[in-house]
């Protein structure tokens, strides 16, 4: 009989990263960090001061990632400056892994084999968990932590309880892993998560692309998760060696699943019964079925975003409208989450299919969804593939954001109204 | 330094859900936090950057702080000189960044009892804030871990390091 008690995905990724062999739920651990990823915003223009006071330099160049996707590309001046003082601090410290202005960090990280199964990372944005996709125990913190990390390699936690999604069935054609995402956090609130784990599992869970996990995992935070994670399968494999990452990494990477008889606090979900979810202005929170909102008519339909960009989006977007065109009145953007995603999505004729629509294509960067520079006017009625509609985040406060899937987006775009996209893929 | 008790801080009232884009809005992360306090909370009371004084503090409901990663969100209440933040709940990102920049969180599960403009006080037992209203009820908090007390008593987590650089 082995001495180990049963743990949890989150705990065993923990215990590593801890040094131990296994750990109890609420205790107060120091992790060794595998991989620090910060971008524009949060990076050098923060910590380069702050290390300069100090004296003090980063702990290990190889496990740092920089990534340019807040303020690209430059809206304004003082954009400008900010992007001329990241790019010099890479040249100053020399950082060996630099994405510059090839899309979203969260999306690129796994695009150029960053993420590995096992890892403890975090990073300087709060959509961080979308690294739990790949069995990372990733999280996001604020620039100051990351000084800490820089500084020591270290970070302390709390180990967190497990609270496991499992859904059952298989989702319905034109429902996608944003409906189920939507629908958790409209059922568990945008701190129902209790910055604990959450892990989710199950058949539905099992069947979708590895694009989709990180759009469960990634609106983690949405429900106030630390981590959102998903243990690594087939699936992932396949992904993680399309990506180069080598074999002797990948040995061992299906052990970091949780244990049958861990403890678990599990919720159970039937995906086969869930319809394609709607979130009204201004919380991700504020959920129901799309039906209840035929009377919205959205001016802007928006396809971006870390959370509602990469190239299934993209697909479900064009799937809606092949050979079609949005309604009069509509305003339909698209800002593929990389460079590398809307390659392949110009590839496959899906890029092409949403110009043909009457899209207008933006940069690869976090765009309108962050708020930072381009925002949407004065009284817009919005429709979006993102995560946040806050009241402000996107544009003036007159602006309404509602929260809907790439197909709902694309039905609502071609009919001028939120629509069930069921009905056109029909 | 932060004065870990203090007597006689005027109550800010707000709802729940107040997220970081609210306390520092994406239009002006762009600049210092001289210029994202002028726009502290705007969207939903308007009259707070402006009225906000040294050592006052923010009475909320549940769910401070959530959403961004955005460290300014709490850095921005410190610079407008907050004494504390007490609510029912708090995002746990923003939990981390708020004792890293040296503001004091107090999770208060009867705080929607305090009402605004009364004066409060804030004692510790321990690790264990309590907070004491005008009408000398006593509202017990969450305790506090030490370490992270450590942080909020110098001022923040930059100032730690500091003070452990080596000579």
């Amino acid at each position: 009989m082995s001495h180990h008690p049963a743990q949890t995905l989150a705990q065993k990724l923990i215990a590593r990263a801890a040094g131990r062999s296994h750990v109890a739920v609420g205790e107060l651990v120091t992790c060794k960090v595998d991989l620090a990823m910060f971008h524009d915003s949060s990076g050098p223009r923060r910590l380069k001061p702050m290390l300069e006071e100090l004296g003090a330099e980063i702990w290990d160049k190889n496990k740092v990632v920089l990534v340019l996707d807040h303020y690209v590309p430059a809206q304004d001046a003082d954009a400008q400056k900010i992007i001329q003082i990241t790019r010099e601090t890479a040249k100053t410290w020399q950082l060996p892994h630099v994405i510059d202005s090839e899309g979203i960090c969260h999306v690129v990280l796994p695009e150029r084999g960053h993420l590995k199964p096992g890892m403890l990372c975090v990073g300087g944005d709060s959509h961080s968990p979308t690294g739990g996709a790949f069995g990372c125990y990733m999280f996001g913190i604020g620039a100051t932590e990351m000084l800490g990390v820089c500084t020591t390699g270290q970070i302390w936690l709390q180990v967190p309880r497990t609270l496991r999604m499992h859904w059952s069935g298989r989702l319905q054609s034109g429902v996608t892993a944003k409906d189920m995402m939507l629908h958790m956090v409209g059922r568990f609130g945008m701190n129902g998560g209790q910055y604990q784990a959450v892990e989710f599992a199950g058949p539905a869970v099992q069947a979708l692309s590895m694009a989709e996990r990180m759009t469960l995992s990634n609106m983690s935070a949405e429900m106030g998760a630390q981590v959102g994670l998903i243990a690594a399968d087939d699936t992932t494999m396949q992904y993680l060696q399309s990506v180069g990452v080598s074999s002797e990494h990948l040995a061992g990477a299906k052990h970091w699943c949780s244990d049958d008889d861990a403890d678990f606090e599990e919720y159970r979900f039937d995906a086969l019964v869930l319809s394609p979810q709607v979130a009204a202005p201004h919380s991700p929170a504020n959920t129901r079925d799309v039906g209840a909102f035929a009377d919205v008519l959205p001016n802007i339909a928006y396809i971006g975003a870390c959370t509602g960009a990469k190239i299934d989006d993209l697909r479900a977007a064009a799937s809606v409208l092949k050979d079609k065109h949005v309604a009069q009145g509509v305003q339909l953007m698209v800002a593929p989450a990389s460079a590398r995603e809307q390659a392949q999505a110009t590839q496959e004729g899906v890029m092409q299919t949403l110009m043909d629509a009457g899209a207008t294509v933006l940069p690869n960067s976090c765009g309108a969804c962050a708020g930072y520079g381009a925002t949407f006017p004065e009284g817009s009625t919005v429709i979006s593939t993102t995560a946040r509609n806050f009241k402000g985040r996107m544009g003036p406060a007159s602006v309404n954001v509602y929260l809907a899937s790439p197909y709902t987006v694309a039905a609502s775009a071609l009919r001028g109204r939120i629509t069930d996209p069921r009905e056109v893929l029909a | 330094m932060t004065q870990r008790a203090f007597d006689n801080a005027r109550v800010w009232r707000l709802g729940a859900d107040v997220d970081t884009d609210a306390l520092a809005p994406g239009a002006y992360m762009k600049h210092g936090l001289d210029v994202i306090a002028q726009h502290c909370l705007e969207a939903v009371r308007s009259d707070f950057a402006q009225g906000v004084r040294e050592g006052d503090v923010i009475v909320a409901g549940a769910n401070f702080g959530i959403g961004s990663s955005r460290e300014q969100a709490a850095g921005v209440l410190r610079h407008l000189g907050l004494a504390a933040v007490i609510a029912p709940s708090f995002s746990g990102l923003y939990f981390r960044n708020a004792f890293n920049l040296g503001l004091l969180l107090l999770t208060c599960p009867q705080a929607d009892q305090i009402e605004a403009d009364e004066r409060i006080a804030v004692r510790f037992d321990g690790d264990r804030p309590v907070v004491i209203r005008a009408c000398g009820q006593r509202l017990d908090c969450a305790p506090i871990p030490d370490f992270l007390m450590d942080i909020v008593d110098v001022g923040g987590l930059l100032p730690l390091l500091r003070r452990r650089k080596p000579a």
